[in-house]
């Protein structure tokens, strides 16, 4: 798996090199768009392997026993798979599934809940978060790559500044980096689609493939482009996913959430451990009533991997996912809609074929590095 | 513009924790200012949901789904609304079925609610089932210095109520669009002479806010965006300073004035109407109708749907239109212009009707 990493980093940061404006415009695995890259973070072969670095690292928690890559693992689709919420310090868990890190470049805003704008600004909340790596500064990161003579020397190299001078700035510019290099597409539906190889997918998928794009309505959200397909329209939704939890005393827990935000209360930590306030999505990064309930569509791309699935990882497999959508965003047919719930989730009234096609479509999104992965293939 | 924008900062000042762009109605705030601040309050505004019978206990989803979510996100309102107005057409063809699923829906509301009728919940049995279950057709109450008047603005000729074979008939011809056997809506002498004496006993610098289910302008007939005795209205409302009608039916965005009434639409929690064409019989000119909306996602049923707040500023009233998945929009009153304006497209394509 590294080796891969350092292949796909090295296509990337050749093409870096040969432009301007932060914008990467040539050698993007097929599939997928040119990345766009913040103009004051160029990706540089340096950073990238600080970033890498400083990801794996299991010191920037309070046990020492918790880095980024204990829950975005390469070897599970850069997940926790099959983990249902993610596990941190003293093997507590939040109310989240573990996003993938795959493609997060391409995420117009990042979390399930969209609270951070950009891959720097996400990278700093973990570590600080008391139920992932539970820091109550960001201090000790800084000690340690001020103290560590690779570290000193992996600034110096990427920044070109005294490691006595590193900010978390730096730190934060160099994980996003890193995760700008973990894109991947290739996938057999990107060489059927988008490589002219009719045989990359197989009868099934190609069949999934239509009922994906019509009768299941899923590239609504989940976009396929012309060019290429991350999979997401980047936007919030309310599915119905365990909204019921708490859908009786919803007035009283918006006004009240609402105050505590105007009071200035910690989006991050509460999220993540506070099941009612998780459940609040959006929302509570918003206050706007429009988001209720509703979390960042994810990309498909690599899902069979990425198991289990929604926001809380409630879903267990991919059949179970289809059901939930072909019943309205219902678990069992008949379960109650909550009134939030987004207007473009509706009964489809699948049959049992299309239903299996869909999901061996699905199984056709797994980029090769990814494919040996969890789930091992057929 | 810098008057419109005071009360724009008022009013978000006024309902702070609120975003204007999350409101699954009309909420409309009515201020008094600086003179009587302590009567400021707010009601809600939702309209023309079309509940739709299929078969046995199924309904069309959609227009319930449009219902649910506004009630529900009413009950979230902070501060609370003083009470709600339903614009009309709860129903899709007056159906009992229908109107009883609707109000069950509307059951779900923490707030007292006052009822208009729309010509879907009447055409069926002339209103009968509709009166039963929620009262008068048309009344007038009083809130906090304001008078309300509720009006049936959806009647028509007794030649034509009398013609049909059967109710469901009248009823289906009725719910057309541009169905060329339809009627005019009107008032009618009845209610004309109960709102004349009605307003006699109200003082003229009261503000009067009156709910119709049709515009009480005569828009576009095709379509009854049309109230066929609008001027006799009109010229019942005119002695006082600030009146305000508030309308459903067009489900759409529309604002006008007409000497010192201000009207305003309501959208609907159903589905959107496209803007007419305008009327072209001469001496009627259509009212400032907003650019189209940029009617960007149809995936998603609520798209195009909407709900408002609305600032009456003594008797004047400022609008912010919130669209799902759109931009929000605001239609406020312009003191200098002496009208409603659009603050985000400003620039008018048809003139506003000042005859009519």
């Amino acid at each position: 798996m590294k080796r891969a990493y350092c292949i796909l980093s090295a296509t990337l940061i050749s093409s870096a090199l040969l432009v301007t404006n932060g914008a990467l415009s040539a050698d993007t695995p097929l599939g997928l768009p040119p990345l766009i890259v913040p103009v004051d973070n160029e990706i540089t072969e340096a950073k990238v392997a600080l970033g890498t670095k400083l990801f794996e690292d299991s010191r920037f928690s309070s046990t020492g026993e918790v880095s980024c890559a204990t829950c975005h693992d390469s070897d599970s689709g850069f997940t926790d798979s099959p983990k249902v919420v993610s596990e941190g310090i003293h093997q507590l868990t939040g109310t989240r599934n573990a996003p993938t890190v795959i493609n997060a470049a391409y995420m117009k805003l990042q979390f399930w809940d969209g609270r951070e704008p950009d891959l720097e600004s996400q990278s700093a909340q973990p570590f600080l978060n008391p139920v992932e790596m539970g820091l109550t500064s960001h201090e000790p990161i800084l000690e340690v790559v001020r103290n560590d003579r690779a570290y000193r020397r992996m600034v110096r190299r990427a920044f070109s500044i005294d490691p006595d001078d590193v900010t978390m700035d730096h730190v934060q510019k160099a994980i996003a980096s890193f995760e700008r290099t973990i894109i991947s597409g290739n996938s057999p539906f990107d060489r059927y689609r988008y490589g002219g190889d009719e045989t990359a997918m197989s009868e099934a998928a190609i069949r999934g493939l239509e009922v994906f794009e019509d009768d299941g309505r899923c590239v609504s959200c989940h976009t396929i482009s012309q060019s290429f397909a991350l999979f997401t329209d980047g936007k919030f939704h309310n599915l119905n996913v365990s909204f019921d939890r708490i859908s009786e005393g919803i007035g009283n827990l918006t006004q009240a959430y609402s105050e505590r935000r105007e009071a200035g209360t910690n989006l991050n930590v509460d999220v993540l451990t506070e099941a009612d306030v998780s459940e609040l999505g959006r929302f509570a990064v918003t206050g706007e009533w429009t988001d209720t309930g509703a979390f960042k569509t994810s990309t498909l791309r690599n899902i069979e991997v990425t198991a289990p699935y929604m926001h809380d990882g409630s879903q267990e497999t991919l059949e179970d996912v289809v059901d939930f959508y072909n019943n309205g965003g219902a678990v069992n047919e008949g379960d109650p809609i909550n009134d939030f719930q987004s207007s473009g989730i509706r009964p489809l009234d699948l049959t049992d074929q299309q239903k299996l096609d869909l999901v061996e479509f699905m199984k056709a999104l797994t980029s090769p590095e990814y494919a040996s992965s969890g789930i091992a293939e057929d | 513009m810098s008057g419109i924008l005071n009360r724009r900062l008022l009013l978000k000042g006024s309902l702070a924790g609120i975003t204007a762009s999350c409101l699954p109605l009309s909420l409309i705030k009515l201020s008094f200012g600086a003179t009587a601040p302590a009567k400021d309050f707010t009601f809600a505004y939702i309209s023309d949901s079309h509940i739709q019978h299929i078969r046995g206990k199924e309904f069309v989803r959609n227009w319930d789904r449009g219902l649910i979510r506004a009630v529900a996100e009413c009950n979230l309102m902070s501060p609370k609304p003083d009470f709600v107005v339903y614009g009309g057409d709860i129903a899709q063809l007056a159906l009992p079925q229908e109107i009883d699923h609707g109000l069950e829906i509307m059951s779900r509301l923490n707030y007292k609610t006052h009822y208009v009728m729309g010509e879907h919940d009447f055409y069926l049995d002339m209103g009968e089932y509709w009166e039963r279950q929620l009262g008068p057709q048309w009344y007038s109450f009083d809130h906090k210095g304001v008078h309300f008047v509720v009006l049936n603005s959806i009647l028509t000729y007794d030649k034509w109520v009398n013609k049909w074979a059967s109710g469901a008939e009248r009823m289906g011809v009725m719910a057309g669009l541009d169905d060329p056997r339809g009627s005019p809506f009107m008032v009618g002498e009845e209610q004309r002479r109960w709102l004349a004496k009605d307003l006699a006993a109200i003082n003229k610098s009261t503000p009067i806010v009156l709910f119709s289910h049709s515009p009480i302008q005569k828009i576009f007939k095709n379509w009854n965006f049309w109230t066929e005795d609008a001027e006799e209205i009109q010229a019942l409302l005119g002695p006082f300073e600030n009146a305000t009608v508030l309308y459903g039916h067009v489900h759409q965005i529309q604002y006008n004035q007409i000497g010192n009434i201000t009207f305003h639409s309501a959208m609907a929690t159903a589905w959107p109407w496209p803007y007419p064409e305008s009327y072209a019989q001469a001496d009627n000119a259509l009212p400032v109708l907003t650019v189209p909306m940029n009617r960007a996602d149809p995936f998603f049923e609520r798209d195009a749907t909407g709900w408002q707040f609305v600032d009456v500023w003594s008797g004047k009233a400022s609008v912010n239109y919130s669209l799902p998945q759109n931009t929000s929009r605001t239609v406020a009153y312009d003191f200098e212009a002496g009208r409603p304006v659009d603050t985000k497209y400003p620039q008018s394509l048809l003139a506003p009707q000042d005859h009519y």
